[in-house]
């Protein structure tokens, strides 16, 4: 195509000023049919994809005889927060939540300060097996769970924290650290040597390096695996139920499973509690959206 | 070379300050405690006859020779393969496609992105329950097909044995699609320009830019989405049970929850640890592959 217009457009500079003109609108008609067909398009997908979640919105805020009387998919014709209320209190929700937190928040911390030791260490001094050792860690993220739940439960029996919040801390930073050093290693090995030659000239010992220097640098890469390891934390489910038994002491995902029995068929409080579960997450993603995006980027192998 | 060079890099190598091997051995036993060495107890317990309580019993191969003779094994190997490929397979064509669609810098985008991504940082337990609502007999989905005229298609999505397992995907999908997109678009992103305008100039249509230039430049984002989507089809536990719990007579049954069910329901301890050991193997084609490519990656 612009290698056929080319020349016409040369020939006929004189006179064929309006030709172009006339060109040019048609491809600006195009261009816009083009960007409203795109628009179309993708506005459809977004609608079909937030379906679901307003649809769980809505109905976290309809009545129960609203629903008992139009049915699940009717259109709301009543509105209460009183949902919320129950699933939070009676449904156990807001204990289960603070479980959560009391797991995720240290979960997330203990792992990224171990693996950023790891990662310091095996990227940025001349370790005898490092590589070995790198993927031997980061082997033990990739295998299935389900080859450990057995033992791991047996496990925190013997050294005496099962059923205890503990133990899932502790399964969870030997289980996701692999992952967290492999990532780090990779951020961290693109560091110049010069800075670290430089430091160690100025007297800086291994901790003054890592902490001063590494660290530091590896800020983005600390920030996109916080936002990640935070949702794969938070939305647990199967170690949760593997080492925890009693229902006081489960995480806001198994507590939901409870509440779904609980409330058999109450649609409005488990969708209240469906949103509950969700929205630290959600505000996490929203407030990191850059840094959750590079996290995922960051775990592929390129 | 080599015995000249090594004096030279001899001395770095020794240097090692205690506090780095420190640094290193304190996470490598953390991981050895929770991880390793309980791995290790997971094969042994395989070829055992376990309750919880007695000392495990050695059985051989006794419990893998049971998996043969039992139906209920053979109906989760048969969907947890089902699983892989729609559940991969779809993932990956329709990630792709978001990733193609949405891949042009322009106004709004960001906000379709986010709207195929959300869905992401959903805990698949809640997915699930979003799910459940609408798939009740007089959940939307039913009163969408009843307004449209096809009444007759309504079903009691999860009840039914002929529907349940795909009920059970569909929304295990609409988690993983935003999370393959955003994989590819990072691919998409790292194409030159200048190899589709010389494919331009060369005449290739839009079809034959796709498969000539975007897809083999893809080929390193396929390896990943691949061992991505493979590790988390096998892991898929959380959708099935909060949605199923495998059921309605297994026929929603993955091996991932079969196994779960039998090790801390029926407590059969041996045959549970067989089962996980089933699914490593499936697994283990993938997690080599995986760690080859990360190995050259190290290097």
């Amino acid at each position: 195509m612009a290698a056929t217009q080319a020349p016409t457009r040369t020939v006929g500079a004189p006179t064929g000023t309006r030709p172009p003109a006339d060109g040019n609108a048609r491809a600006v008609r195009a261009r816009r049919a083009r960007t409203a067909g795109f628009h179309l398009t993708a506005g459809l997908l977004s609608l079909l994809w937030l379906l679901p979640i307003a649809l769980v919105l809505v109905t976290s805020t309809r009545s129960f005889d609203d629903i008992a009387a139009h049915g699940m998919g009717s259109w709301p014709r009543s509105f209460t927060l009183a949902n919320f209320g129950q699933a939070w209190n009676e449904g156990g929700q807001g204990h289960a939540m603070v479980n959560s937190l009391i797991v995720t928040v240290p979960t997330v911390l203990l792992s990224l300060l171990l693996a950023s030791m790891a990662a310091f260490g095996l990227s940025r001094y001349d370790l005898p097996l490092r590589r070995t050792l790198l993927l031997v860690m980061l082997s033990g993220n990739l295998l299935p769970p389900q080859i450990l739940l057995i033992p791991v439960s047996k496990l925190s029996e013997v050294i005496g924290i099962y059923d205890q919040l503990d133990a899932l801390i502790g399964v969870q930073v030997g289980f996701g650290v692999g992952f967290y050093v492999f990532v780090l290693h990779g951020f961290m090995r693109a560091i110049p040597a010069e800075i670290q030659e430089a430091a160690v000239i100025d007297g800086a010992g291994p901790w003054q390096i890592y902490s001063r220097i590494i660290l530091p640098l590896a800020r983005p890469a600390l920030a996109a695996l916080s936002a990640l390891s935070f949702t794969w934390i938070f939305n647990d489910l199967l170690w949760a139920i593997t080492v925890l038994r009693t229902d006081s002491k489960m995480p806001i995902t198994a507590s939901l499973i409870g509440l779904q029995g609980q409330y058999v068929s109450l649609w409005n409080v488990i969708a209240a509690g469906s949103v509950i579960a969700a929205a630290p997450t959600v505000a996490v993603f929203l407030r990191f959206q850059r840094h959750f995006v590079a996290g995922l980027n960051l775990g592929a192998v390129k | 070379m080599a015995v000249l060079t090594m004096p030279r890099r001899r001395p770095g190598a020794t240097r090692v300050p205690p506090l780095v091997l420190a640094f290193v051995l304190v996470p490598l036993l953390v991981e050895a405690a929770w991880v390793f060495w309980p791995a290790l107890q997971g094969f042994y317990l395989a070829f055992t006859s376990w309750d919880g309580l007695a000392a495990p019993r050695s059985v051989g191969f006794g419990n893998f020779t049971t998996m043969v003779h039992d139906p209920v094994f053979r109906t989760a190997l048969g969907n947890t393969v089902l699983w892989l490929l729609l559940f991969g397979g779809l993932s990956a064509a329709l990630g792709l496609g978001a990733a193609l669609l949405l891949q042009q810098e322009r106004r709004g985008i960001g906000f379709y992105r986010a709207a195929l991504f959300l869905p992401v940082v959903f805990s698949l337990v809640a997915t699930a329950l979003v799910w459940q609502g609408m798939y009740q007999p007089d959940g939307l989905i039913n009163q969408v097909l009843r307004a449209v005229g096809l009444g007759g298609w309504q079903h009691a999505w999860l009840a039914d044995q002929s529907t349940a397992f795909y009920a059970v995907i569909v929304p295990a999908l609409w988690r993983e699609i935003g999370y393959v997109m955003v994989l590819y678009l990072a691919g998409l992103k790292g194409i030159d320009p200048q190899l589709y305008e010389a494919a331009r100039v060369d005449g290739a249509s839009r079809w034959q830019q796709f498969r000539h230039v975007t897809l083999p430049q893809l080929s390193s984002v396929n390896a990943v989405v691949l061992s991505v989507i493979v590790i988390d089809s096998l892991r898929s536990f959380d959708v099935v049970w909060a949605l199923t719990r495998g059921g309605p007579y297994h026929s929603s049954e993955l091996l991932s929850t079969y196994m779960y069910s039998t090790a801390f329901q029926s407590l059969r301890l041996g045959y549970g640890s067989a089962l996980a050991v089933v699914i490593f193997v499936l697994a283990f084609g993938v997690i080599a592959t995986y760690l080859v490519r990360a190995f050259k990656e190290a290097s």
